[in-house]
């Protein structure tokens, strides 16, 4: 292999190798339903979960991936670590690079941060979300689970509702269904959305207006802090616009599916009765975020060849 | 010391309008005659025939660091970058720490700078007591002390409260102190790193809105109408910052400008992968900003063209982007860019620049001829540059004088070349190899 290979963005991909990856999440997704859930694909590599920001879901999941395909993981954290004593990012990169590792998986609150490493170290840098940037995995298995619930995506609509301004994954689950041949709408007050439109998509302020258009309502994490900083009145303000419930949910499509990134804030952005419905893809998304990663990690890594120089 | 004779330069005077090819006799550190065929024998000579002559340039605004940054910027590299980019006079900004915002600060500050014998420096003192936007500073006494300070800023941070601008220009307006605004409403930037609009929303960075900047012009600019104060605003970076500047003069408000080079010539779409050299305040904006400010260059709205040179430990800006420092070093970029960018592209006579290099920034700052070199004539300090405009070359900030390597140009193609800058009728600054 003559060059590392990186994710950092959904766009680093074009449509065919996004059908790759997905293609080989299927299979992988068929190893995860048998009783012994291992390859050997990546043995004897290393990958290092780099994460600044606390995650759970993100990191066991990448953590799950990396294990199923048998190669050696290292967890670093940053409240754990030598961030607390004050450790750069860089320094923290150059120490694993000259540890070896293979791959370097970062999740970080800061946009750009993946982009750094790349320019600093050798080894291969899988974007686990920065900031409100970008968060390619998560897109990748939101089209998965799309895939495996509506077949194909193409003229299909999505909305992703909520604070659209602060969301990686609403920038990019946006590229990511635009290439599927999607349409796609953003529906949030205006306070929550982006400062400047994405390209090819609808902005929408009202929930109810957008519901009975979508095959997919994509609903995002609603957080304590935009009230804080004055983007919405209140919670229950917010909850009354745009809460995703039975009642809204009654004039969504037949067969309209429901989704949300994780952590939810049952009660706020979306009820438990909306969030436990059939219709709602949410478990089946943290299912095929391990097989996605999977196969993520195997594709940049370029499977159980060597890749490039170990350090 | 030998008398310098300048042999053969095309004279660009912004102070004459002159633009005419002559021999300058430099002699006890003033310009002693201006002429054709001056005899050579026994003086030494500079051979500048094909090189422009211009009155030494004067930087309004600058981060020397000192006292206590040192290990980004002290005044002898400050100064020395200074001399290198054809600047024989800078003006600090007094954000330091402590900050320059009493007579004795202000006046050790000057002393040190007259001591190293490099460019003048002029000490620009806090508007209020430890920058803190509350209480004036002592200005009229920091405009008595040795320091002679002139001019008065909080730099860096904004003056939040409208009550103590207003105040601040009136108490000021009494011994001729001239008030320079940072104008950014720090409710409106909270938070942002470059500018709102297209690129941030999709790197995911928080944006700064034009209106940050433009509500602060506004306002200043009213209280300049009010109190009939004078009022300079720095490092204007919007259309509509420019347009409110271009109209207030027209009214006769006693307000003047400046922008930064990298303003003129860089927008939003320049930066390239979360590159911390392209973080400053005001951010890039877009092309149509740049257009606007250029127009605005070109018309006299804007008198000066000034670096806000800001240099930062490397340390500080190999990080990610929304933990790193604002600010971009400039005065050893700024002519070869501006004379490719602005000059070379026929959109700015090279006339109008050098006036905004010299002329403009030193009646901004109401410098006297006896002060500021005024101009290549008889009788003028000689302060000078020699400018080669035909050198093509690479911007290389791994060479600078400055301790900031933090600079948007780097790598660049850039045209136009100090090759000599002269303070005092000295040589102080020759490039390697002399002509390029």
């Amino acid at each position: 292999m003559a060059e590392r290979r990186h994710l950092l963005d959904i766009d680093d991909l074009d449509r065919e190798g996004m059908e790759r990856i997905l293609e080989t999440a299927r299979s992988f997704a068929e190893v995860l339903r048998r009783p012994i859930k291992k390859v050997p694909s990546l043995r004897g590599r290393t990958v290092a979960n780099l994460f600044y920001e606390p995650s759970t879901r993100t990191r066991l999941s990448f953590e799950l991936a990396a294990k199923s395909l048998s190669a050696d993981v290292l967890n670093f954290s940053a409240s754990t670590s030598s961030v607390e004593k004050g450790e750069s990012l860089k320094d923290t990169a150059l120490t694993l690079e000259a540890m070896g590792v293979d791959a370097v998986v970062i999740r970080h609150p800061v946009a750009g941060a993946p982009w750094l490493l790349r320019r600093w170290i050798g080894a291969t840098v899988l974007n686990a979300g920065d900031g409100m940037h970008a968060h390619p995995t998560q897109a990748l298995l939101d089209l998965f689970t799309m895939r495996e619930r509506l077949g194909d995506l193409e003229g299909k609509t999505i909305a992703f509702v909520g604070d659209i301004l602060h969301s990686r994954v609403a920038r990019s689950g946006v590229k990511a269904c635009r290439a599927m041949g999607m349409e796609v709408l953003l529906v949030a007050p205006p306070t929550l959305m982006p400062p400047s439109p994405m390209p090819g998509v609808e902005l929408i302020t009202s929930l109810d207006e957008a519901i009975p258009r979508c095959d997919v309502i994509y609903m995002l994490r609603m957080q304590k802090e935009r009230q804080q900083e004055g983007r919405v009145p209140s919670l229950e303000e917010y909850t009354r616009l745009y809460q995703l419930n039975v009642e809204r949910m009654a004039g969504a499509r037949p067969g309209a599916l429901v989704m949300h990134p994780g952590p939810m804030n049952r009660g706020v952005e979306i009820t438990a009765e909306v969030a436990d419905a059939p219709y709602a893809a949410i478990t089946s998304q943290v299912t095929a975020g391990v097989a996605v990663r999977m196969a993520t990690l195997f594709t940049l890594l370029g499977g159980a060849e060597g890749g490039g120089d170990a350090g | 010391m030998p008398e310098l004779l300048i042999a053969g330069a095309r004279i660009v005077d912004p102070f004459r309008g002159a633009d005419e090819m002559a021999d300058v006799l430099v002699a006890r550190g003033r310009v002693a005659q201006v002429g054709k065929d001056i005899p050579r024998e026994g003086r030494e000579v500079v051979e500048a025939s094909g090189l422009v002559l211009s009155p030494g340039f004067l930087e309004l605004h600058a981060h020397l660091r000192e006292p206590g940054g040192e290990d980004a910027e002290t005044l002898e590299t400050g100064l020395k970058a200074a001399l290198r980019g054809g600047y024989t006079a800078v003006c600090c900004m007094p954000n330091t720490r402590p900050p320059l915002d009493n007579a004795a600060i202000a006046s050790s500050i000057a002393a040190r700078a007259r001591a190293l014998g490099l460019a003048d420096l002029y000490v620009v003192g806090c508007v209020t007591r430890g920058r803190e936007g509350r209480e004036l500073a002592e200005m009229a006494l920091m405009n008595v002390c040795e320091a002679n300070v002139r001019a008065f800023s909080d730099d860096g941070g904004a003056m939040e409260d409208a009550g103590v601008m207003r105040l601040a220009l009136q108490y000021a307006s009494a011994f001729g102190g001239l008030i320079i605004s940072h104008p950014e409403d720090t409710k409106l930037s909270r938070g942002g790193q470059i500018n709102e609009g297209e690129v941030s929303t999709a790197l995911g960075l928080r944006g700064i809105p034009a209106s940050a900047e433009e509500v602060m012009v506004a306002r200043d600019i009213l209280l300049a109408e009010e109190t009939g104060c004078r009022l300079h605003l720095a490092h204007l970076s919007t259309a509509r910052s420019a347009a409110m500047v271009r109209e207030a003069k027209a009214r006769g408000v006693r307000v003047t400008a400046e922008v930064t080079p990298h303003h003129l010539t860089l927008n939003e779409k320049d930066m390239k992968g979360y590159d911390t050299s392209f973080k400053m305040n005001p951010p890039l904006r877009t092309a149509a900003d740049v257009a606007a400010l250029r127009e605005a260059l070109r018309d006299g709205t804007i008198d000066a063209v000034a670096t806000d040179h800001a240099p930062h430990r490397r340390e500080d800006k190999e990080r990610e982007f929304d933990y790193a420092p604002f600010g971009v070093v400039g005065m050893e970029s700024a002519f070869p860019v501006l004379y490719l960018e602005l000059v070379e592209s026929g959109e700015v006579t090279l006339m109008r620049l050098l006036e905004a290099l010299t002329r403009g920034p030193a009646e901004v700052l109401g410098l006297s001829p006896q002060e500021y070199g005024g101009g290549v004539r008889e009788g003028a300090r000689a302060d000078l540059v020699l400018l080669d405009l035909e050198e093509e070359w690479t911007m290389d900030a791994t060479r600078f004088a400055s301790r900031g390597r933090n600079c948007p140009f780097h790598g660049r193609k850039v045209k136009g070349r100090v090759v000599y800058t002269i303070k005092n009728g000295r040589v102080v600054h020759a490039h390697e190899g002399g002509r390029g």
